[in-house]
């Protein structure tokens, strides 16, 4: 690889993230805006045309705010733990497909390679939970850290049947597989139980148990503040629209779509109506018990996941 | 694409016993749900050992050698021979176990089971022709024994048993995998008949690589036959188990040690043979010492049978020291005859735990005789054959080990095994002294079940016709193992 | 030094450090840590190798199955007193001893590893050009499948083993 390559490379990836920042930054506005319609508010009105310029107010906001770190808190982890969220969520979109031909890193394993960082993404709020050394965060962290594990098993699963249908892991393949129909017609259990395994994995209303508020006053990040506060905002937002991304790839066909929008607007799209699907079900729904949604996603989940996989594989020999 | 398919008709009959066995142990944990009655369920293991033995015996002679799925599983005489020394080792198992287990309030459908599963294991590792699919077979059959060693989850000492195994066994198989990988590296493959073809072809047989490899795979297979100084965990293992459950691995995965154990040494480092002889003469030695000395400071039954099983290690690796085919005939004999006595032994130690005691110490045989001349006069037999005395088969089995290693010119070797077998006599026979010449010191009720006599019958008949007859067996091991 | 010479490197070099770190911990959360650091660089090897399969295979598993549940163990343990006392056992010297003889061993051993005088079918370039999952899939359903099949039937022992040794039992 030349030097020239790798120049390229980084710009392209500079490019990406910068623009998906900007995304995540507009993605707490526009959920701000969807719930407060919801619930018949205005959502924020102040900060500029209709409070467009909110999100940039709370960014300052957060930067020039106090960094406070608890007296018996691991230091070391508690610095590095909003960063790996951060990390691990930003590194999931360099496999991700955003028009024909386009994506930083066009790897074989695209699929493994995304549920790799989401896996190591949970660390973040398993570590930020235990460093703090409070009740609240470490419980958060806890219940995290199970819920992380226990969907994990599901999502994997329910991929499984995109994989034998498309007999590939490469995400850009996966999206040429499904010129004819989308896989959420071919493979409607499979994306049951990968949205509901989404919903789990990155933290969301109805499975927001890690930072329940009414219960553990804000979880895994009671004990954060300023812009390590900041951080795993970002990381939960971007995680949640890097999900949704791989949704659309893997379920709804990427950025295929009739050709008079060019493929990155239709991709752009769906990720926003599968982001507008988060906030509804978050303006809908009450949170789940703890143990109902382990028991849910252990005798559930796993053998619907297991089924599927059985089923299409034998569809795809007879 | 294309998938090239390489797996026959062919294949799958081959494994056919142990595909028996795993979906019986299947059908078993399913049964367990609906029948209440644990009986049964223990009989429907025996069935399907039985339907196994059948299996094997369609297999047997029928075909040569064989090897199936990409040269991995091998099926030869010297295979099948094991497997039934393994199917006995858990049809007996069984019967030893079923009353026993309810009186230690662990009879679940799960032992059963796992007892199959461990059996399954203990074949696959009998016919592994690949490193890999020993590795596997060995941890099938590892895995299994640890869980059945920690069933009485009450007891503390089944859980520090259970425990000290998985982690010492944990252990060995680091050696093994390390031994296999630096075989691996320097022979580029895991098949055994393509490492002993690489070593002879490529030269290495000097190579210390290949010297470090071998050393760690016996360090592994060592553990779990128990030779010292690699045989720490056996004495707490055997005596916090369940007895059944001591029964059942002082003989299985020893049979299956030594089975793996004679097609690595011979078949895949057969060329190496200088160096491995080499390092199993000492702890052939040390085995039968530490086995027969620290046996006669033992007050804990379980605890002596421990050692003693450590000492027939030690005997049984003699056979394979002697590196001919007749030398590993003897120890596969030895093994078969052990396999009787052993479980005889331990099948008396469990008919003296009855509710509410234990029975465990050698205290509590004074007197037998007197109350239980029966169960006294088949103890008398099996501690006769552990001891190696006339005509029992235990004197059978070590004379022809003794034999062969003569007839291979280490007669000083066969002469320290002679002396150290003399010393265990001394605690085998202080067992038959108490029962027969001390008074009792309390009532002993022993827990009888149909299944149990059977049991105990078919043990002391064998190791007295083995003893008698001692020709049929030897000319059936020797058929076995000819085309070895 | 090639660009690969330098790669290795630093690989091997970090794994070596941060496996002594690991064990050198005091807090065994940082151990774990360090242990998650040190599978991410064994990720990287793998990577190197052209195993791009087992690079994230082993980040999904080890990192983030397996390292999850020890550190969900330990913190469920709370670990704090064992933090201050001291760490090794009373045999420390003789493991130590042993340590350095296997050490001194397999150093010299080194230099007597000889190089095959053919290299198997599975080539670099062949790999590359099936894509590793695929050459990994193949292989494992045909060659490997007996072997395969046993893992599965010991992942069943384990997981009824753990049912039966942890589930509660109505008495």
């Amino acid at each position: 690889m030349s030097a020239a390559e790798m120049i390229g490379i980084f710009i392209e990836t500079l490019i990406v993230v910068s623009i998906l920042m900007l995304h995540v930054s507009y993605v707490v506005y526009f959920e701000r805006k969807v719930i407060g319609h919801m619930q018949c508010r205005m959502g924020p009105m102040r900060v500029g045309w209709h409070g467009l310029l909110q999100p940039i107010a709370d960014a300052i906001k957060l930067f020039f705010k106090e960094d406070i770190i608890p007296s018996q808190a691991d230091k070391p982890i508690f610095y590095v733990a909003p960063l790996i969220g951060v990390l691990a969520a930003l590194g999931s979109v360099a496999v991700i497909p955003m028009w024909e031909g386009f994506s930083i890193a066009n790897l074989n394993i695209g699929i493994l390679y995304i549920l790799a960082l989401s896996s190591v993404g949970s660390y973040a709020v398993i570590l930020g939970g235990w460093a703090s050394n409070s009740k609240y965060s470490f419980l958060g962290g806890l219940r995290s850290a199970a819920q992380v594990i226990s969907y994990e098993i599901a999502m994997g699963l329910s991929l499984v049947g995109v994989m034998l249908m498309s007999g590939s892991a490469n995400l850009s393949d996966i999206v040429h597989a499904q010129a004819g129909h989308w896989f959420i017609f071919t493979q409607p259990v499979a994306f049951f139980v990968f949205v509901i395994a989404i919903f789990a994995e990155t933290n969301r209303v109805p499975f927001d148990m890690p930072e329940a508020e009414t219960e553990l006053v804000a979880g895994y990040a009671t004990e954060y503040s300023g812009i390590r506060f900041g951080l795993f905002f970002m990381a939960e937002y971007a995680g949640m629209f890097v999900m949704s991304a791989f949704a659309v790839t893997c379920f709804l066909g990427g950025w295929s779509g009739p050709a008079f929008l060019p493929g990155f607007v239709w991709f752009i799209l769906k990720v926003y109506a599968f982001i507008f699907l988060y906030f509804w079900i978050r303006a809908t729904l009450p949170r789940y018990r703890y143990d109902q949604l382990m028991g849910l996603g252990w005798k559930l989940f796993i053998p619907l996941a297991l089924a599927n996989v059985v089923f299409t594989a034998l569809m795809k020999i007879l | 694409m294309d998938l090239p398919i390489t797996i026959t008709l062919m294949d799958i009959r081959a494994i056919v016993p142990e595909l028996t066995l795993i979906c019986v142990g299947l059908i078993i944990m399913l049964l367990d749900l609906v029948v209440k009655k644990k009986d049964l369920v223990a009989l429907a293991g025996i069935a399907g050992t039985v339907l196994a033995l059948f299996g094997t015996y369609k297999l047997y002679g029928v075909t040569d050698t064989q090897f199936v799925f990409s040269n991995m599983f091998v099926l030869d005489g010297y295979a099948n021979f094991f497997k039934v020394i393994f199917y006995i080792n858990l049809i007996l198992t069984i019967c030893i176990s079923i009353k026993y287990m309810e009186i230690e309030k662990s009879s679940f459908g799960e032992y059963y089971a796992l007892l199959l599963f461990a059996t399954s294991g203990m074949m696959i590792m009998a016919s592994a022709a690949d490193l890999i699919v020993l590795y596997l077979g060995l941890e099938l059959m590892a895995l299994s024994t640890y869980i059945l060693t920690g069933l009485m989850r009450k007891q503390p000492r089944s859980n520090e048993a259970a425990i000290k195994y998985f982690f010492l066994g944990a252990f060995s198989s680091a050696f093994l995998l390390y031994g296999i990988s630096l075989t691996y590296g320097m022979t580029g493959t895991t098949n055994i008949k393509e490492i002993a073809f690489a070593i002879s072809t490529l030269g290495i047989a000097d190579n210390p690589i290949m010297y470090l490899g071998l050393i760690f795979m016996i360090v592994a297979f060592s553990f779990k036959v128990a030779l010292a100084p690699f045989h720490m965990w056996a004495p707490d293992v055997y005596e916090g188990a369940p007895t059944s459950i001591t029964a059942f691995m002082s003989v299985g995965p020893k049979a299956a040690g030594f089975a793996v154990m004679g097609r690595i040494l011979m078949g895949a480092f057969g060329d190496m043979q200088a160096q491995w002889v080499t390092v199993l003469i000492p702890l052939a030695v040390l085995t039968m010492a530490t086995g027969s000395i620290i046996a006669l400071s033992q007050t804990n039954i379980k605890r002596m049978l421990a050692y003693s099983s450590i000492a027939h290690a030690g005997y049984i690796l003699l056979g394979i020291i002697a590196g001919t085919p007749e030398g590993l005939t003897a120890s596969v004999n030895y093994l078969m005859i052990y396999t009787f006595m052993n479980i005889g032994a331990f099948a008396i130690v469990i008919m003296l735990r009855s509710k509410g005691f234990q029975g465990e110490n050698l205290d509590d045989y004074k007197g037998l005789a007197k109350s239980h001349p029966v169960a006294a006069a088949l103890m008398l037999i099996f501690m006769f054959s552990l001891a190696g005395i006339p005509p029992t088969a235990g004197f059978i089995g070590k004379f022809y080990v003794f034999m062969e290693l003569i007839g291979s010119g280490y007669t000083p070797l066969a002469i320290i095994a002679i002396i150290f077998s003399a010393i265990s006599a001394f605690f085998y026979l202080r067992i038959v002294v108490y029962m027969y010449m001390k008074d009792a010191e309390q009532e002993i009720v022993l827990t009888q079940s149909p299944t149990m006599n059977i049991a105990l019958a078919v043990t002391s008949v064998m190791v007295l016709v083995l003893g008698i007859f001692p020709s049929f067996l030897l000319y059936f091991v020797r058929y076995s193992i000819m085309g070895y | 030094m090639t660009l690969q010479q330098i790669y290795f490197g630093y690989f091997a070099t970090m794994m070596t450090i941060i496996s002594l770190l690991v064990v050198s911990r005091k807090n065994p959360v940082h151990s774990v840590l360090w242990m998650l650091v040190l599978f991410v660089h064994m990720a990287g090897l793998y990577l190197f190798l052209n195993a791009e399969f087992l690079a994230a295979v082993q980040i999904i598993v080890y990192a983030g199955a397996i390292m999850v549940l020890f550190l969900f163990v330990i913190m469920l343990l709370n670990l704090r007193k064992e933090e201050k006392e001291f760490r090794l056992q009373k045999q420390w010297p003789v493991s130590a001893v042993t340590a350095v003889l296997f050490l001194v061993v397999l150093v010299s051993i080194l230099g007597k590893i000889t190089v095959l005088p053919e290299l198997g079918e599975y080539s670099i370039d062949m790999i590359n050009a099936q894509g590793s999952l695929m050459t990994i899939g193949n292989v494992l359903y045909t060659k490997y499948l007996l072997p395969f099949e046993i893992a599965s039937v010991l992942l069943l022992v384990a997981i009824v083993g753990a049912v039966v040794l942890a589930k509660k039992r109505i008495e």
